[in-house]
């Protein structure tokens, strides 16, 4: 990796990172991440998200300083980490003291009173500068010696330290899924305050956490090697006994989310949906496809004519319309692969934009308005309904879309080991090679854009029925855009990954509504952080691994590759 | 019969012609070499038989049938491999996954297992790296793979592009050594060259070609006795 260089310490280095956490800080500041965040309290009364978008600049810095110079001795380093944290703060003193008398906020508005009165910590002008510079110089320092400390240590202390920040995040969202009887009742009154964790609560997650983690550190690789000594029979029957124990906790997941929350799984859960149909033509088979949103449109707006709503033509039930949605996905999938058999890369990824954009201005086209409804939309789609039961409630919804998901994963786990995952992936890493290997390039890319097709149409279709009504612009461009990123965040290629991706990207934005406003903002910033420092995402398949790893001489775990040809 | 007959093919790059009329035999059991400079048009001619390139005009026949019919992937089927220049591995699978993909398209598992004993036979080193990701071996070992790839289709012919670019000396002697091998064990081999001198010493026949065309046809014994090709591909005076 990059951060294994080690250069010889340096104050031109330290002052350069000062300045880039300093241009951070301000500027976080002045687009208002700060002060917007500033109510979202992790630890109750104490520290917000605003502290860290505030603070995050100069601890982060002060750990990239430290482990640049990891060879440069613990004391220069600990200094370097102060004045990195000292600079950070600078010109958020001198905001402080200009922003009343050049009254700032005329054109700066996040510049508020209440944002001077954070930065100051309520202290006045003087008193307040003198608390943040300590306190940005402190965290610097803090940054920088978090590298130097021992991984047995700093593990756990990450750890413990994310489970705090997480916890207190969702705090609100946790409250909500709590519940208001008895004991719970209790206990969440001992642990959260009115906003994020209470002190105690915090405390307590921390050390649970670092206890956990310094467990694990212990005694994981043991408990690894004794699942690895069992029997190959006993290991599987382990392996579907997790699964099984995974599957059953999904179907009672809705009784402990309760509404809201499982709404926002069930949209979590239509991405994650497309998520895998965009993962076999992207990660498995390596086409770029921009106008992946087509099919969902396609898929939507077919369960809205077949079924009795306002345009519908045909009146069928939701089971029976929905096969004829996903084939209607699939076919259109496999009209637009024609024209892009011959393209790759760039040129794929263009067409396949301006794909996306032609259905989308078609539905919303005056011309075929009679039939579709135009930008007026399809109104009074009937609910899916189960034995004469319609499943209003979310609650209802979700075991449709876990169907969904579970059967999408199930194809997309069984291919990928196939002859035809081997397929996409010869077809990915070297279209001519793999012609001449024997695989039939025009079948292969066919099958690809198809099941991708067909994924993102029953989705379509769920998603219509849930809502009732679709917009077409419910089918812009921005949709393909998020479930592009959430394979690229959750790892590219990976089954897991999509999961966590889409919840990452579909899941915590509707959690944290201050983000709204800063949502793209975010998407640009997380995956310019992803690609620096984690670039083969959350939860990486074992290929993209290995690529990642492929500099390094470090062997690979045993018995994981067993080709077929061997067995 | 012949294995290969290449009779008068014109191959293009969109409108850039690059093969003016090629033909060629190979007959079953031969190594015959094509040498020539580059672009001379070496690796079109290649590409055009594996069915990669289909030519504008002219007809290649593989033991009397034509393969105008058959797309790039059945050609395969019809026991033609082709070893690409540059290697071309699948840089992010496994030597052993590598190797699986060469024999993509066969369902016998017996017979897979069988050539796959015979490469590791033929290339030990692949053996030991079995497990390690095909992007991370040496160059040699990079053309060891891709070779053995193309024999885990179990070809009748094999189309070997420019395997010695890039290779130490030694190493050169070695692996031309292994063409042998094979060839002894039933695989024709057509062998593209820019080494002419390596090719001209284990092909029996030979064919010299400059932009486009065929210069000379000859035995290698010939071609290497010819004052032209010592001149301009053994850098003999």
């Amino acid at each position: 990796m990059t951060m294994e260089t080690e250069t010889r310490f340096n104050w031109g280095e330290i002052v350069r990172l000062g300045l880039l956490a300093a241009v951070i800080a301000l500027s976080l500041n002045l687009i208002g991440l700060v002060g917007t965040f500033a109510g979202r309290d992790i630890i109750g009364g104490m520290v917000s998200v605003g502290h860290v978008f505030l603070f995050g600049a100069a601890l982060g810095c002060g750990y990239i300083a430290a482990q640049r110079f990891s060879g440069g001795g613990a004391g220069n380093t600990l200094l370097g980490g102060l004045v990195i944290g000292l600079l950070s703060s600078l010109p958020l003193v001198v905001l402080v003291l200009i922003a009343e008398p050049l009254n700032l906020r005329q054109f700066m508005p996040y510049v508020s009173p209440a944002l001077l009165e954070m930065l100051t910590f309520g202290q006045g002008q003087a008193l307040g500068s003198l608390i943040l510079i300590v306190v940005a110089s402190v965290l610097g320092l803090i940054g920088a010696g978090i590298p130097l400390l021992p991984s047995r240590v700093r593990q756990p202390l990450i750890w413990g330290l994310a489970a705090v920040f997480l916890i207190g995040l969702l705090a609100e969202v946790i409250i909500l899924a709590w519940g208001n009887q008895g004991l719970g009742l209790a206990i969440r009154r001992f642990v959260f305050a009115a906003r994020g964790l209470s002190i105690l609560g915090a405390s307590l997650v921390f050390l649970i956490v670092v206890g956990l983690s310094a467990w694990w550190n212990s005694r994981g690789e043991g408990i690894k090697a004794r699942v690895n000594a069992l029997p190959p029979e006993r290991q599987r029957n382990l392996r579907w006994g997790g699964i099984g124990l995974g599957i059953l906790l999904l179907l009672f997941l809705p009784m402990f989310l309760r509404t809201y929350l499982t709404e926002v799984i069930d949209n979590v859960g239509l991405f994650i949906l497309m998520g895998l149909g965009l993962n076999i033509v992207v990660g498995f088979a390596g086409m770029l496809n921009l106008g992946y949103v087509a099919f969902f449109a396609i898929g939507a707006y077919t369960m809205a004519l077949l079924t009795p709503s306002e345009y519908g033509v045909a009146g069928l039930s939701f089971w029976t319309a929905l096969p004829f949605s996903v084939l209607a996905a699939v076919l259109m999938g496999l009209i637009l692969v024609i024209p892009v058999l011959k393209m790759r890369g760039d040129y794929l990824a263009i067409v396949t934009l301006g794909f996306g954009e032609i259905i989308r201005i078609l539905v919303l086209s005056d011309f075929l308005a009679p039939w579709i409804g135009g930008a007026q939309g399809i109104l009074k789609i009937p609910n899916v309904s189960v034995a004469g039961m319609e499943l209003v409630k979310p609650e209802h919804l979700y075991y449709v879309i876990l169907a969904g998901c579970l059967l999408a994963l199930f194809v997309s786990w069984r291919l990928r080991d196939a002859r035809l995952g081997r397929q996409w992936r010869a077809l990915r890493e070297d279209e001519d090679v793999a012609e001449a290997m024997g695989i039939n390039l025009v079948k292969t890319k066919l099958l690809a854009f198809a099941i991708g097709a067909a994924f993102a149409g029953m989705s379509g279709a769920i998603f219509a029925s849930k809502l009732g009504s679709i917009f077409p612009h419910s089918f812009n461009l921005m949709v393909s855009i998020n479930v592009l990123c959430l394979i690229i965040v959750g790892g590219i290629g990976s089954l897991p990954g999509v999961v966590v991706g889409a919840l990452f990207l579909v899941g915590l934005p509707e959690l944290l509504r201050e983000f709204a406003e800063y949502r793209m903002l975010m998407y640009g910033a997380l995956l310019i952080v992803m690609m620096v420092a984690r670039p083969e995402g959350l939860w990486p398949s074992e290929v993209m691994k290995r690529e990642l790893r492929a500099g390094s001489e470090e062997p690979l775990p045993a018995g994981f590759v067993v080709s077929s040809a061997e067995r | 019969m012949p294995m290969l007959e290449v009779d008068n093919i014109h191959t293009y790059y969109g409108n850039i012609q690059a093969l003016k009329g090629i033909s060629l035999t190979v007959e079953e059991g031969e190594i015959v070499t094509l040498i020539g400079a580059n672009g001379a048009g070496k690796s079109t001619t290649l590409w055009t038989i594996a069915g990669l390139l289909k030519p504008r005009q002219g007809k290649v026949f593989l033991e009397g049938e034509d393969l105008a019919g058959y797309k790039a992937h059945e050609i395969v089927y019809k026991g033609v491999a082709l070893v690409p220049e540059g290697r071309r591995i699948f840089a992010k699978l496994t030597v052993a996954e590598n190797l699986d993909m060469g024999a993509y398209h066969r369902s016998d598992r017996a017979g897979i297992a069988e050539d796959l004993e015979r490469a590791f036979t033929l290339f030990p080193r692949l053996k030991e790296r079995r497990s390690q990701v095909a992007g991370t071996l040496s160059g040699g070992e990079q053309q060891m793979l891709s070779t053995a790839r193309a024999l885990m289709a179990r070809p009748r012919l094999m189309l070997l592009d420019e395997p010695s670019m890039g290779l130490a000396p030694v190493l050169v002697e070695n692996f031309f050594e292994t063409i042998q091998e094979i060839n002894r064990d039933g695989t024709t081999i057509l062998l593209v060259e820019q080494n002419a001198h390596m090719a001209l010493q284990v092909a029996q026949r030979g064919y010299v070609l400059e932009t486009g065309a065929i210069m000379l046809s000859d035995t290698a014994d010939g071609l290497r006795q010819n004052p032209m090709v010592q001149k301009a591909y053994l850098g003999m005076e």
